[in-house]
């Protein structure tokens, strides 16, 4: 018969560090502010801030050897409506769409093959899937530039194939952009994208299939709709870094393709229009933020 | 969405796929295989290719390793090799704490703006790198002037402002990572061990750390590949002297491809691939 | 009963922050060394009560006193109290021995006697030779036993228990029923057990506490409350009971009659007094009921009626008899006799007598 005995927990003075632990346990408000703060702190500073400053920038105006000039203007938004400013806008949107599509048409068929794979293999397709991607982006740019100069791989292997006489301009051109950014971002694409249609129940299919539709019908009413959120997450996810990008257009488009962030990039260190950069910076912001903000509308009203 | 039995989902999955017409599905393959082939293609090219004793690229002249000794011997690969270790390491601690801390907050505790919080947390992550960059670029630099202006103080770009950047963007990946570890934490098991008589903070310590480990280690990593691998950050707030292996790449890619870039390249590929997998088998082995 | 009290409530109430009431002035007084269990449906309250004795959540009125001491807002980690939870709650990352043992490093016992403990701990609960499996190599059974030995080493005044036995099958489960009630009796500790399962709650206790919609509607012995339902609710939640409605017509001293829909009489003992002409519900158990075909000899039971349905269960036969156009009654027979070879049938559309003792009858009035 076992003899109930009372061990108390240790009630001796409690340590200052237990004070403190009941203090910071009672008072919510206390315990939120030192998680939060950090954290916090240092976006405020080193993030919104900036930004803040940035935006306080676009409205003044560039003083003699590029200095700032701190008196209010709109120039810098108005000088956005020449032709040479809208043009860049204009191709931005136009690349990161084309990059968009070209990602979806690749991508979908590749993660469903994958999300209806023997589940074995599907961790394995994956991490071959993420491996290239988590490399360095600007090796990868780099990897590709090699292969698309005139005196690149591709170029070599079709001119000792007969197929062309002289070789293919791909470096410096819209194409080598699109490509390059396809590139680095489709397994933006393909992971949402597998992660819906991982979800998909697939006895939907068959009852359809019971019903009459044909494949096409299936896909184009069943599949399709209800694997919608991954496409949408996909395309965001690509759209965004596609229409902000720096380092594909410096080095594939190689000066002939300006996007956003190249003009950006020029006002600030070449012509040292710091106010404009500003203002295109913060429309770049903008377009962004609206983009989001639009997928997060769409995804409200479809109840994702 | 649907209600379906189980049962029902059971039997289809157990059916073959290859009902479908086998050219659709041939087509998917191949879809799938050439795919991979675009996306190894060029990183491996491109490390055959170091190893290439010609310095043009047309012509396969035998293998050589001189490319690599001469990246080891070349004193500004080294500089920028040890400056972005630094960098990355004191990142990776830096914002691997304040992550976890934010994660922390926004899992365990509830404040009144706390919806704005969590927005404002995100915006690293959504805003172009190069907004970020140069919002940085314009904010130091004002900085340096007011600091030379009421105090006399002289500071300049370099690998202080650099290391800044990247814990400003980094440590909110961190704390997506931990935060998703927290929401699938069991919280009975705190309960149950301030039950046996654990306080707070030998609850954390002894129950909620230790099992969070894994998520903090994958978001340690996190930011450390994301500070080796920046560029467009670093770019724009490195100032004249100081340069990090990206930096460096950039440079010599600009100035016209010589082979020595690829030597480069393939060791930080090399590099990262090690990283990355090492991460994920880290995960699995310690997943309970 | 002069033993000391060790867990009392004193009209407490819990209202979370989305204006739920999930406990209502509920007071109760559990003595030293019983087993004391919380009964009731899914969302009744009894969980939020057990976990306003542990700590987790504390009341909104109303006092928590262990041990005569008022509780206010103590953390769980300062109660002399430890709880087996629903899901074991064992730690993934330690070992047997390690989860065992957390509460006595917690309070910093010396390491050869923590040993010692944990090692009688997994005698009691016949774990021993376990310590170093992890949770994840153990059945749920093992588990819970675990889960058990980790509470009980501590030595605690009371033992919380969150419908422990949940997650295991139902041969298991009989099993743990009656090796826990003998854990208890051995070691001597108060069990405050909570469970939706009343077989479970009337084979296990020594006083339950049959609780709905946040409120205490009863609390006595396994007996008391199967005998003597207070209430409707406990009537039916406890075993399976006919109610029959009707008017108090008569009251003689202990004794009252009521008149039925269809003009029968029952004469029904009642332990209070009634008005007259109040609705009121008797209720007698199907197993209290005597059933006779209406022509056999001593068939004077006092409700008449048709059989409409016979259910066969091995041990019994139910009964359904159709008393009139809106009543029927449920009558359990054993099967004491060969039912393939016996004579004794009723089948369907039989005329039938039911009789019962008088003490078998309860009123109720709510």
């Amino acid at each position: 018969m076992a003899i109930v005995e009372q061990v108390r927990p240790s009630e001796r003075g409690a340590g200052w560090l237990q004070r403190l632990s009941d203090a910071v346990r009672q008072r919510e408000s206390l315990r939120a502010l030192l998680l939060a703060g950090p954290g916090g702190l240092w976006l405020l500073v080193f993030f919104l801030l900036p930004i803040t400053i940035v935006f306080a920038y676009s409205f003044a105006r560039r003083g003699p050897y590029g200095a700032v000039d701190w008196s209010f203007t709109l120039e810098n938004y108005v000088r956005f409506f020449d032709w040479l400013y809208i043009r860049v806008f204009l191709v931005s949107v136009w690349l990161a769409l084309l990059t968009t599509v070209i990602c979806l048409v690749i991508g979908y068929p590749f993660a469903f093959v994958i999300a209806r794979s023997p589940r074995r293999w599907r961790n394995a397709l994956l991490v071959l899937v993420l491996v290239p991607f988590w490399t360095n982006f600007l090796v990868r740019t780099y990897a590709i530039m090699l292969l698309l100069r005139a005196d690149g791989l591709i170029n070599n292997a079709l001119q000792w194939l007969g197929i062309i006489e002289r070789p293919l301009t791909m470096l410096f051109t819209p194409f080598a952009v699109v490509l390059g950014l396809v590139y680095g971002y489709l397994p933006f694409m393909i992971l949402p994208i597998y992660a819906s249609i991982e979800k998909f129940d697939f006895t939907l299919v068959e009852a359809a299939q019971d019903l009459g539709a044909n494949t096409w019908h299936v896909f184009w009413n069943v599949l399709l709709p209800l694997t919608l959120p991954g496409v949408l997450a996909g395309s965001i996810l690509v759209f965004i870094p596609s229409v902000g990008a720096f380092v594909t257009p410096d080095l594939l488009g190689g000066g002939k393709v300006v996007m956003i962030a190249n003009l950006i990039n020029q006002q600030f260190l070449t012509v040292r229009h710091w106010p404009f950069g500003s203002a295109i910076s913060f429309v770049l912001m903008a377009i962004v933020l609206a983009a989001t903000m639009l997928y997060f509308r769409l995804g409200e009203t479809r109840r994702i | 969405m649907t209600v379906v039995p189980a049962t029902t989902k059971t039997l289809a999955t157990v059916r073959p796929a290859r009902r479908r017409l086998s050219v659709g599905w041939s087509v998917l393959w191949l879809n799938v295989l050439l795919t991979f082939i675009f996306l190894y293609a060029p990183i491996v090219v491109m490390s055959i290719f170091s190893f290439n004793a010609s310095r043009q690229m047309q012509v396969w002249m035998g293998f050589t390793l001189d490319w690599y000794v001469r990246m080891v011997h070349d004193e500004r690969v080294r500089i920028a090799a040890q400056n972005s270790l630094v960098i990355a390491l004191v990142c990776m601690i830096v914002s691997t704490i304040i992550g976890t801390l934010t994660a922390l907050a926004l899992e365990r505790t509830r404040f009144r703006v706390k919806r704005l919080y969590e927005g404002a947390m995100y915006l690293p992550i959504i805003v172009p790198e190069i907004v970020m960059a140069i919002a940085l670029l314009v904010f130091f630099n004002l900085c340096f002037q007011w600091l030379d202006q009421l105090f006399g103080l002289r500071l300049n770009f370099g690998l202080g402002t650099i290391t800044i950047a990247h814990i400003a963007f980094s440590f909110p990946f961190v704390a997506v990572v931990v935060r998703a570890r927290l929401a699938d934490f069991d919280r009975t098991l705190e309960q149950a061990a301030q039950d046996l008589g654990a306080n707070d903070w030998q609850t954390f310590r002894y129950v909620t750390l230790p099992l969070l480990m894994p998520g903090i280690i994958a978001g340690a990593l996190l930011a450390f590949t994301l500070s080796i691998d920046d560029f467009v950050i670093t770019f724009f707030n490195a100032g004249v002297g100081s340069t990090t292996l990206p930096l460096e790449i950039y440079g010599r890619v600009r100035r016209g491809i010589t082979p020595d870039v690829n030597a480069l390249s393939t060791v930080m590929l090399l590099a990262s691939m090690i990283l990355v997998l090492g991460s994920l088998a880290l995960q699995r082995r310690r997943s309970t | 009963m002069d033993r000391p009290i060790d867990v009392e409530l004193v009209d407490v109430t819990k209202v979370f922050d989305n204006g739920v009431v999930a406990v209502d002035r509920v007071s109760l007084q559990i003595y030293q060394g019983e087993f004391f269990s919380l009964l009731g449906p899914s969302g009744c309250g009894k969980t939020t009560t057990l976990r306003m004795i542990a700590g987790f959540e504390h009341p909104t009125s109303g006092e928590v006193r262990i041990e005569g001491r008022p509780m206010g807002q103590t953390p769980p980690f300062r109660r002399n109290v430890n709880t087996v939870f629903q899901n074991y709650a064992l730690f993934p990352h330690m070992t047997v021995f390690e989860n065992v043992a957390f509460g006595l490093k917690m309070k910093r016992v010396p390491r050869d006697e923590i040993a010692h403990r944990v090692r009688e701990a997994l005698q009691l609960v016949r774990l021993s030779g376990f310590e170093e499996r992890y949770p994840r190599q153990l059945s749920g059974g093992q588990q819970q036993r675990v889960a058990l030995a980790r509470a009980l080493v501590n030595r605690p005044r009371v033992l919380l228990l969150d419908e422990p036995l949940g997650a295991l099958d139902l041969k298991l489960r009989k099993e743990m029923q009656l090796e826990l009630k003998h854990l208890q009796m051995t070691v001597g500790i108060t069990f405050i057990y909570v469970t939706h399962d009343q077989e479970e709650a009337l084979t296990m206790s020594d006083r339950i506490a049959v609780m709905n919609a946040g409120r205490v509607l009863q609390v006595g012995s396994p007996v008391e409350i199967y005998e003597r339902p207070a209430s409707r609710f406990v009537a039916d939640f406890i075993g399976e009971t006919n109610f029959l409605v009707g008017q108090v017509d008569e009251i003689d001293g202990e004794t009252a009659t009521v008149l039925l829909s269809g003009g029968r009489r029952l004469r029904v003992p009642i332990d209070r007094p009634l008005a007259a002409r109040s609705e009121v519900t008797v209720a007698v158990r199907p197993e209290k009921m005597r059933i006779l075909p209406v022509e056999a000899p001593g068939a004077n039971g006092v409700l008449t009626g048709r059989v409409e349905e016979v259910i066969y269960i091995g041990t019994d036969t139910f009964y359904v008899v159709r008393i009139d156009d809106a009543t029927t009654v449920r009558v359990r027979s054993q099967n004491d006799r060969n039912r393939l070879d016996s004579e004794q049938q009723l089948p369907v559309g039989t005329a039938v007598s039911l009789s019962w003792a008088p003490d078998a009858a309860r009123v109720l009035v709510d």
